[in-house]
């Protein structure tokens, strides 16, 4: 029997993804039509022997049971469209009473993770989407001696990327990782960690080991503070650098190379990229979740939605006019609106959502409940990897460049967001509820 | 004076049109056509004027070119034949400015003792030929010209007269309100004003008119309606909206009523609009251009074959002869395309200024010439 448990943070991570985040907790935003963490789920219930999926974070319990409650009735019912997942893994998420790093929640609900005695246990942090091969990633690890007591999948990036991410240096031929270092000033490997581990139960005596030694060193500096003056809890521990940098050169952690596709979501902009990844995963794995392909001539035309580019996500409660045309890179979400003429092209538009007649949306994300003019030209800037160097990964650009400007990003209307009809919006960000009455190029609105 | 209204001014006069160089200010359209043969509302610019001559009985026009146009001069001579006016093309070796092409065409113009009318090509109004002889004749000097209001006169050079009419002087860009009347570029003068003119590079306005002021020989007329002086591309669309809501007091069924059809639209009948469309208001469509389905147009003119494909959205702009616009094309903030340009789909275009037989692959969201 083995364990999966996901770390999603909580409200104070994912600033970066704001506005989308403003409204919907970032594990939970919608990519290639399912909440972020619903694709590791959905990677692990491929698992045999895998039992049970702990969601860790610090957001609080009302904000998550919802989508406990729909993935548990979604893996527990006799759904065909499920039909690949062989059997029922149970899913509890387990909140935190504050932010205890990534490694601090792991030890903190040790005891539900070692429940039942599992063999060993994933660990996928939630921002990271991926075509995870955790079952490859499993029986890499068990064939590592006994002592290893964590597998890191890892991804190759660029030696000037690869500084963003926690770098590796392992042997090829046995995978034992002998440097690791968690964003270095200057190159150390191109091979980088992509936040997906498996994880022998043997890792809580370390865990136990470091969080004593904390504990020790806090009881010395100081006699009454609860904290241990930097504002952090005692039980408080990095994954990667309290964990996983002391590990390397012990012959405990082990890395395994994948030349799968993988990407963080740290930026909305991301998210259009992600979308796209997802959405090609489905053809192999969920084709059924495609829309038909296919240019449509008129309304009863065939079992085409509307004219169709691949790939394409539309939700079946979504209703799109037949002359519209999507792709590629759409997803549309629950209870939509797509009026006559519509061009929708590398974007998500969230549930609730009306576009009316003419309008072009354009490497956008509209936000759950916005409506949208006629004729009105809704356009980002798409900020994808660079298709030139391989192994690129998103940039994610930070919002403003060094004269102050907004650097060109992807257009993000926030939840509610009203556009009159005949306006242009370009590049620009929109926060929630807001109506506009112009037109707007590189702003922030408020 | 003879009895009908369209010989009122005089059977046999005479006028000339400065219509001078290559007309770079519209460009990229005069890069492809000269101006006087850019079509405004339909029609040539020049055909607005010839015809207006036409009316009051001119039976010669002098067309006072700076460059050979052979195009242009069979295309002119094929509409003055239709209309009964005899057309003679001026040429100049050197540009002669405002006055001296007066100069140059002395022999025909002092063959009679007659008055005629002198012209900008770049303006566009209800030509009041037949009061301005009327005017001109009531005072008996030597010239007349045409005075409009403006609402930024500070832009112009003014002109100041008594109650009759008669020029005081003449103030250029005024920094503060003295007057709001401009001179409107068109003018009638009787055959003696040559006297005061050498074929020689010079002014009407600066070197001319002042004299002619100081000695009382120069009159003004108000003009009546609308007015513009369409030669750069923001004006031409100023002139166009003037034009179609003149023409709406005046011959409202020559404008174009269909579904879709907002405010003041003139449409070719042998242009074809498509379903779902918004069309206007201010908008004119010339011969042979398709507009496919779901297009909304404002404010532009789309010229002779063009094609504007589905969904777009065009507002303030020219589209040139035969260009094709993409499908949910945004185009607006006086964007010319020229001749046979290509928009590709699902493209924005804000104020580009597009050379003529250009294929555009990428959004220009500022405004850009486009070589």
């Amino acid at each position: 029997m083995i364990k999966a448990v996901i770390l999603i943070g909580g409200p104070q991570k994912g600033t970066r993804f704001r506005p989308l985040s403003l409204d919907t907790p970032k594990p939970l935003f919608p990519v290639a039509g399912r909440p972020l963490i619903a694709h590791h789920i959905e990677a692990c219930v491929q698992l045999k022997e895998l039992k049970e999926i702990l969601i860790i974070g610090f957001y609080p319990q009302t904000q998550m049971e919802g989508f406990v409650g729909d993935m548990q009735a979604l893996y527990s019912s006799s759904n065909i469209n499920i039909r690949r997942v062989k059997h029922k893994p149970q899913l509890t998420y387990l909140q935190e009473f504050t932010s205890l790093g990534t490694a601090g929640g792991m030890y903190h609900f040790r005891d539900q993770i070692r429940a039942g005695n599992p063999r060993a246990f994933f660990v996928l942090n939630g921002d990271v989407c991926a075509d995870f091969p955790l079952q490859e990633l499993y029986t890499f690890h068990t064939e590592r001696p006994s002592s290893a007591l964590v597998t890191i999948m890892s991804t190759e990036a660029t030696r000037q990327q690869s500084l963003h991410y926690g770098c590796l240096v392992f042997d090829r031929a046995s995978g034992a990782v002998s440097h690791y270092v968690e964003k270095p000033s200057s190159y150390v490997s191109t091979f980088i960690n992509c936040g997906v581990y498996v994880c022998s139960m043997d890792i809580f005596t370390k865990l136990a080991q470091i969080f004593h030694a904390k504990g020790e060193e806090y009881s010395c500096l100081s006699y009454s503070c609860s904290g241990n003056g930097n504002g952090k809890e005692q039980g408080h521990i990095k994954w990667e650098q309290e964990v996983l940098t002391p590990l390397a050169g012990t012959d405990m952690l082990f890395a395994m190379p994948v030349p799968n596709w993988w990407s963080q979501l740290k930026t909305a902009g991301s998210a259009i990229y992600a979308n796209r990844h997802y959405l090609a995963l489905y053809r192999r794995t969920h084709p059924e979740r495609l829309a038909n392909v296919g240019h449509k001539r008129g309304e009863g035309d065939g079992n085409l939605i509307c004219t169709v580019y691949p790939d394409v996500y539309v939700h079946p409660s979504a209703t799109v006019h037949h002359s519209a045309v999507l792709g590629p890179n759409v997803a549309i979400g629950p209870g939509v609106t797509i009026g006559p003429g519509v061009r929708i092209r590398e974007s998500i538009v969230l549930e609730q959502a009306q576009i009316k007649d003419h309008t072009l949306i354009l490497h956008s994300i509209v936000g759950r409940g916005c409506t949208i003019g006629a004729w009105t030209r809704v356009e980002g800037t798409p900020s994808d990897p660079d298709p030139n160097k391989p192994f690129a990964k998103m940039e994610n650009p930070p919002l403003f460049n060094n004269e102050g400007k907004l650097n060109p990003s992807i257009t993000i209307l926030g939840c509610f967001v009203q556009i009159p009809a005949e306006k242009i919006l370009l590049n620009s960000i929109v926060l929630p509820h807001k109506e506009l009455s112009r037109s707007f190029k590189n702003e922030i609105i408020l | 004076m003879c009895g009908s209204p369209n010989t009122s001014a005089g059977d046999g006069a005479r006028a000339l049109i400065l219509v001078g160089g290559y007309g770079t200010r519209l460009r990229p359209l005069t890069l492809s056509t000269p101006k006087p043969l850019v079509e405004f509302a339909n029609k040539p610019i020049l055909l607005h004027q010839l015809e207006a001559l036409v009316d009051v009985g001119c039976r010669q026009v002098i067309l006072a070119v700076s460059y050979r146009a052979e195009q242009m001069e069979q295309e002119l001579k094929v509409e003055a034949e239709k209309l009964g006016v005899e057309l003679i093309f001026s040429h100049e070796t050197e540009p002669l400015g405002t006055a001296g092409p007066l100069a140059l065409a002395k022999p025909i113009l002092s063959a009679s003792a007659e008055p005629f009318f002198v012209l900008n090509s770049d303006v566009i109004c209800d030509f009041p030929f037949k009061q301005l002889m009327q005017f001109h004749r009531n005072h008996g000097k030597e010239g007349t010209i045409v005075v409009t209001k403006v609402e930024e006169p500070s832009k112009y050079g003014v002109v100041l007269y008594d109650e009759l009419g008669c020029i005081k002087n003449f103030i250029e860009k005024p920094q503060e309100f003295v007057s709001n009347k401009i001179n409107a570029g068109i003018y009638i003068f009787n055959p003696s004003v040559l006297e005061r003119i050498e074929v020689k590079p010079t002014s009407i306005e600066k070197e001319v008119f002042p004299d002619m002021a100081q000695q009382q020989e120069l009159y003004a007329m108000d003009l009546t309606g609308f007015w513009m002086d369409i030669g750069q591309p923001k004006d031409f669309l100023t002139g166009m909206c003037l034009y179609l809501s003149s023409l709406r007091q005046k011959q409202s069924s020559k404008l174009y009523t269909g579904p879709g059809v907002v405010g003041n639209v003139l449409v070719d009948p042998t242009a074809k609009i498509g379903e779902g469309c918004r069309i206007g208001p201010n908008v004119t469509i010339g011969p042979d251009v398709v507009i496919e389905d779901g297009v909304c147009i404002k404010r532009s003119t789309i010229l002779k074959g063009a094609i504007v494909r589905s969904h777009s959205w065009l507002d303030s702009c020219i589209v040139g002869w035969r260009s094709t616009v993409g499908r949910w094309v945004r185009i607006e903030g006086i964007t010319v395309l020229g001749e046979d340009v290509i928009v590709k789909d699902e493209l924005y275009v804000n104020g580009g200024q597009v050379l003529p037989h250009k294929s555009i692959a990428a959004s220009v969201p500022e405004p850009q010439i486009i070589m």
